[in-house]
């Protein structure tokens, strides 16, 4: 078995890169939007820096809110702290499958994006390194440019809702829950995360609604 | 300015800490049979929490705009098993097109 996988490594590094293509063009959109709607607040090169070194949509964006709204960089901090908090979960499931020692493992973890973790999730716990590693490879270069060029074009496009970027994100991530729904009970924690999310959005501050909506993961432990 | 350049020093301290935990506290155990079924259903827990927060939310308010018009042409788009580059860009379309209208 152990020498087949070895076999098929490279196989299903391709493949993963060839998935990562698509996602890496909707990265690029969507980093153009983040450029777009973090520049009046930042400036041309903080959006740009971020986007290379924190590399995950959602906190960024969530960061942006908070500040633009006057919070304070602790309270950004913590909102995108907590937006990111699903890659916990996410790296328990993937580390079986890292390899190496321990820093390396670390270093392997860094690859976690939504996208790529959906798509190297096999059935019953299973996850692929080399799709995890593949997948992600062309999404970095589509978020950090598409920053880049929404930085700079930015004031030419104009207003960032009018254009209907803000629709961009959960459209993103429909078309990546869509590939998710063939699971055994993907529906009822569909609807169990999204009931919890929903509830809870009114009462706790933003970012904690979708950790806690990863409780509708725990039906699975029914038999 | 100083604000935005802590909290991306801070954000990229806390996520790179967040992605490495998991690998670190697991290591290369294989995890028993009742966390496998609970991970498999993270993602779609966690990617509807997203796409309703994304498009329902506004701070602590709930409420219907453009962007849920925006989520109904991606849900046609990905019913007609569109790219998912198509899908965004349709949802920024109908989003658009709604804000004018409106």
């Amino acid at each position: 078995v152990t020498a087949d996988r070895q076999q098929e490594a490279p196989e299903r590094f391709r493949s993963g890169l060839r998935a990562g293509i698509g996602f890496g063009a909707a990265a690029f959109v969507v980093g153009i939007s983040f450029g777009v709607v973090a520049e009046p607040l930042m400036g041309s090169v903080a959006p740009i820096v971020m986007s290379a070194i924190v590399f995950a949509g959602a906190a960024q964006f969530g960061v942006t809110s908070v500040l633009a709204s006057g919070g304070s960089a602790a309270t950004a901090i913590a909102t995108g702290a907590m937006l990111n908090a699903r890659f916990l979960p996410m790296g328990v499931a993937a580390a079986p499958a890292l390899r190496g020692r321990r820093l390396r493992r670390a270093l392997e973890g860094q690859a976690v994006v939504d996208a790529s973790w959906a798509l190297a999730s096999r059935g019953e716990g299973g996850f692929d390194r080399e799709a995890l590693l593949g997948a992600t490879v062309p999404q970095y270069p589509g978020w950090v440019i598409g920053t880049l060029i929404g930085v700079v074009a930015g004031g030419a496009l104009g207003d960032p809702e009018a254009l209907g970027l803000d629709a961009i994100f959960p459209a993103f991530f429909l078309g990546l829950l869509a590939s998710e729904l063939r699971r055994p009970r993907a529906v009822p924690t569909v609807l169990i995360g999204g009931a919890i999310a929903l509830a809870l959005t009114p009462i706790l501050p933003p970012g904690l609604p979708v950790l806690l909506a990863s409780c509708g993961a725990l039906i699975g432990l029914r038999r | 300015v100083t604000e935005v350049w802590i909290t991306i020093g801070g954000l990229t301290a806390a996520t790179v800490a967040i992605k490495a935990a998991g690998p670190l506290i697991v290591g290369s155990r294989e995890l028993p049979a009742g966390a496998d079924a609970v991970i498999s259903l993270l993602a779609p827990a966690l990617l509807t929490a997203l796409i309703l927060t994304d498009t329902f939310a506004r701070e602590r308010d709930l409420t219907v705009d453009a962007r849920a018009a925006g989520l109904a042409f991606a849900g046609v788009a990905v019913a007609l098993r569109a790219p998912l580059l198509v899908t965004v860009l349709v949802a920024a379309a109908g989003a658009a097109a709604v804000r004018a209208i409106t």
